[in-house]
């Protein structure tokens, strides 16, 4: 295993839907480890590309490799080495923290034993022994998230995508949250993040940003300012984002 | 809330009923679908059963009453089965019913049909004509035995049967249907309909805004109810012509009267949606407490399909407090059986006291607060 | 009461069952200010929204909003407020115009009667206008409710997180567009996540779990940031974060986008810092002072908490 290996690789990725063109020949590669800032506003084509590589639609044209696969010919092998978390839905409210864990360990094909051993850990690693069976729902929101990233990464993917994962938390349960993403990324998981929220694309090794379907912007965050000759990535995001033509 | 404000809010509503194809076409269509699937496909009616005749003698007499019962479309003749067989024959299928006739069948149809023979017969020793029946499907088994009856009483053929059958004469389940389904569907659109629209908005966020205004919540709730109450009528009035034109029920009461309770209804049934819509924070618990709490009960306990005075004493008890059962036996009054208004003053009470008192306890707790 | 209060709150309290969701609150916002209530989801703010349009009971404390009583005067309060609750507050199977005309209508007002409140803003929805409310971007749903709130001119206008989930360039447009009602006289109270729109406000509160942590003008949040702070940045960001936290004299180390921040106490030396690191391995180490932000503020006083 190579640390400048790139784990997803996308060669001009298009995606049309009808006359409509949502992802307009994109190109990048993103490389083990790395945490890499998917951004754009909103209808700019994100969740479109985010669901090609994930194995959840077919590009229109171009192609791409997500964990060593191709993602037209082999989405299935893709599917169990990759993690998913997105804001709105991860864990289930009504089931236990253990409940979940088990749930989701079981959907990703890991053995019982497996599940129970990584779970013994994973709340300790979090704190989280005495809550293992309290109700996702009663848990504080910051700690919802540091259990649905855990359970994302449970069967230790190659890749996490995550969609907009903090959003709303307090400064202290967003940066344990990101301490929690530094871990995997140090440990060589590749994170893929999609936010339209600036300030998280300041915590990312790189980003790209994205406008009407291409990709405007790529690089990591203190390059792109220099290039740029902006302060910060809210300031780029928003010269490159006013000439968009398009939303939602 | 000034006027404007109010009519505004009921073009709102109404606009939110037509954004939404798929609701209107539920509403408008639910009616005729119901209608037309008890009315012909669902019936109670018997048709198609297969009978088999069991007779030591097959005598000119017997001939005559198997001929008959054959004749009419309800029945095929199956044949002619040992008596010592009928077991056998209802058991592997062979036929629904078997018509024993008894030994002396053709001495007592004779003394039957001199003049006084009625009283004669009505002594004989045990029944001339037995029917016996595969009764695993109760409804089937009782509505065919009366209708077998009557043929065999038709004119002069059997000894001492004698039935009427009033209101009905067909014993078109269709009848018996209508007063059923109008109490159900208004349930449906009224109370489920007003309860989901009002839920959703709580939902959605709306709510809160309508709250923080100078809008009283007596507006905002009697807005809400305008639009439904309209589509309502528009689904009475389908119901009615549907009834009358396609089903061909003949409506001999007072129309004006069937119109009246029906209203009346169509108002108890909106402010049960109004109740529920207080109780229910989101539009699935809407759907559900509507569901459970009224579409079951009505099903079962109105009297639309199992006969209330055929039911435990504490069913019948808790039935009393079904609108349904109200509405339902006061239109069976006036449409089928085409008594006065007078006749259904009870009921009438009864529906007015009970959309009074849920108006009240609805309004009571649909106050301007989130607590 | 004093006239120049849009707002007065006194020692506010709301629970739910064993849950205090709002627990002593204490602030008042000025005629014509714009005030920012900034914290995390849980803070309170919502309740606090709910308790102020008089949606909700309190169970101690009392307020005032525009010189009325929140308990005793609800309803002249809810004349003279425009409410734009969380994120969905329009009707989305009706159109642009619809939604507008039914808000008017519902506030008793004509839609043209404050036209020239809401002109600035509509006029980049009318090409839409016939367009259903579900159909529009986060951005320009932002916009059409916040129209829909001011069209009967209220003195005093609430905003629930009016930025959850738009972009970076609706949210900018949208904060210059209440700068500018600040300027028609309309006092507004907005509450948000995001720490980075604090210097958007004329005063700000920090919340956090029911309590306000401090009541500032943005600058004078930042200037009450006392110690001095520094940030740290290199390769391996993880393993550097447990390194530093091991040095004497780091209070805290927290990532902060591309670097971290470090609060430290007297006993730290920057010279025996990178030393010590460089001699752990880290070899491309940059230690620098930092200015502090609000969101450091808001950290720290949560420490202290």
């Amino acid at each position: 295993m190579n640390e400048h290996e790139a784990v997803i690789s996308v060669r001009e990725l298009t995606k049309r839907f009808g006359t409509f063109t949502a992802v307009d020949g994109i190109s990048f590669e993103v490389r083990r480890g790395e945490i890499f800032g998917f951004l754009g506003a909103n209808g700019a084509g994100k969740t479109t590309a985010m669901r090609m590589l994930c194995g959840l639609s077919y590009p229109t044209s171009g192609s791409g490799r997500v964990a060593g696969y191709d993602i037209v010919t082999q989405s299935e092998c893709i599917k169990r080495r990759i993690g998913y978390m997105s804001q709105r839905f991860s864990l289930y409210d009504d089931l236990t923290v253990l409940e979940n864990i088990r749930l989701f360990g079981g959907i990703y094909g890991l053995a019982p034993g497996a599940i129970l051993r990584r779970a013994v850990e994973l709340l300790g690693r979090l704190g989280f022994r005495r809550e293992a069976r309290t109700r996702v729902g009663a848990l504080p929101l910051g700690w919802k998230q540091k259990l649905a990233f855990a359970v994302a990464t449970l069967h230790r993917p190659e890749v996490v995508f995550l969609d907009e994962p903090t959003g709303g938390v307090d400064p202290v349960t967003r940066r344990q949250f990101w301490e929690l993403i530094y871990e995997a990324a140090a440990g060589g998981t590749t994170i893929f993040v999609t936010t339209h929220y600036m300030d998280e694309a300041e915590y990312c090794s790189r980003v790209s940003i994205m406008v009407d379907g291409r990709i405007r912007a790529l690089g990591t965050p203190a390059e792109l300012k220099r290039r740029f000759a902006v302060g910060t990535v809210d300031e780029l995001f928003r010269l490159l984002a006013r000439g968009a033509t398009r939303s939602e | 809330m000034k006027r404007n404000g109010f009519w505004a809010f009921v073009r709102k509503e109404a606009l939110h009923i037509v954004r939404d194809p798929r609701t209107m076409l539920i509403v408008l269509g639910i009616p005729v679908v119901q209608l037309l699937l008890f009315g012909f496909a669902l019936s109670t009616e018997v048709n198609n059963l297969d009978f088999a005749v069991a007779a030591p003698h097959r005598s000119e007499a017997v001939r005559q009453v198997v001929e008959r019962i054959a004749a009419n479309d309800c029945f095929t003749f199956r044949g002619y089965v040992d008596p010592a067989q009928i077991d056998r024959v209802l058991r592997t299928g062979r036929a629904d019913v078997v018509v024993a006739f008894a030994r002396d069948f053709d001495r007592r149809q004779a003394e039957h049909l001199r003049p006084g023979g009625e009283a004669a017969a009505g002594m004989g020793a045990g029944p001339a004509v037995q029917l016996v029946f595969d009764a695993s499907n109760p409804n089937t088994a009782s509505a065919g035995a009366g209708y077998l009856r009557r043929l065999l009483s038709d004119g002069d053929a059997a000894a001492g049967v004698e039935m009427h059958l009033l209101y009905n004469p067909q014993m078109k389940s269709a009848y018996n249907f209508v007063p059923g389904i109008m109490g159900l569907l208004f349930i449906l659109i009224c109370s489920i309909m007003t309860s989901v629209s009002i839920v959703r908005e709580k939902e959605t966020g709306t709510m809160e805004v309508l709250l923080v205004s100078p809008v009283r919540p007596v507006g905002i709730v009697f807005a809400k109810m305008i639009p439904y109450f309209v589509l309502s009528c528009v689904d009475l009035a389908v119901i009615l012509l549907l009834v009358r034109y396609v089903l061909g029920v003949p409506l001999s009461g007072s129309l004006a009267a069937v119109v009246g309770i029906s209203v009346l209804y169509l108002l108890l049934a909106l402010a049960l949606g109004l109740f529920i819509s207080t109780i229910a924070d989101r539009q699935a618990t809407a759907l559900v407490i509507s569901a459970m709490l009224m579409l079951l009960p009505v099903i079962m306990l109105s009297g639309m399909i199992f006969p209330i005075e055929n039911m435990p004493r504490i069913l019948q008890a808790l039935s009393c407090v079904i609108p349904a059962r109200w509405y339902i036996e006061a239109v069976r009054k006036l449409m089928i059986q085409a008594l006065p208004f007078s006749a259904v003053l009870r009921e009438f009470g009864i529906l007015l006291a009970m959309t009074v008192a849920l108006v009240g306890v609805a309004l009571r707790k649909f106050n301007d607060k989130l607590e | 009461m004093t006239a120049d209060r849009a707002i007065r709150v006194e020692g506010l309290v709301k629970r739910y069952g064993t849950m205090t969701a709002v627990d002593g609150v204490t602030f008042d916002v000025r005629r014509g200010e714009l005030f920012g209530l900034i914290g995390p989801d849980g803070a309170g703010k919502t309740t606090l929204f709910r308790l102020l349009t008089t949606l909700l009971v309190p169970d101690a404390g009392r307020a005032e909003v525009d010189g009325f009583d929140i308990v005793r005067d609800a309803r002249a309060i809810r004349a003279r407020v425009g409410y734009m609750p969380g994120r969905f507050s329009l009707y989305q199977d009706l159109s642009v115009e619809e939604n507008l005309s039914f808000f008017a209508a519902l506030f008793g007002v004509g839609e043209r009667d404050n036209y020239d409140l809401i002109a600035p803003i509509y006029r980049q929805l009318e090409p839409f206008r016939t367009r259903r409310a579900g159909k529009l971007s986060g951005g320009m749903k932002q916009k059409l409710a916040l129209c829909c709130a001011l069209i009967h001119r209220p003195s005093v206008l609430f905003l629930d997180e009016p930025t959850t989930g738009v972009d970076p360039v609706s949210r900018g447009e949208f904060w210059e567009m209440l700068a500018r009602l600040r300027g028609e006289g309309i006092s507004i109270l907005a509450a948000t996540p995001y720490m980075d729109e604090a210097r958007r406000c004329d005063r700000v509160a920090l919340c956090d779990s029911g309590r306000l942590l401090a009541v500032e003008t943005p600058e004078g949040v930042v200037a009450s940031f006392d110690g001095e702070l520094y940030a740290l940045s290199g390769r391996e960001r993880y393993a550097l974060l447990a390194a530093a936290r091991a040095e004497a004299g780091v209070v805290a180390c927290y990532p902060f986008g591309a670097e971290h921040h470090l609060t430290v106490d007297e006993r730290f030396d920057p010279a025996h810092f990178r030393q010590h690191l460089a001699e752990a391995g880290f070899h491309d180490v940059e230690l620098r002072r930092a200015e502090p932000g609000i969101e450091d503020v808001f950290m720290k006083r949560m420490h202290h908490e």
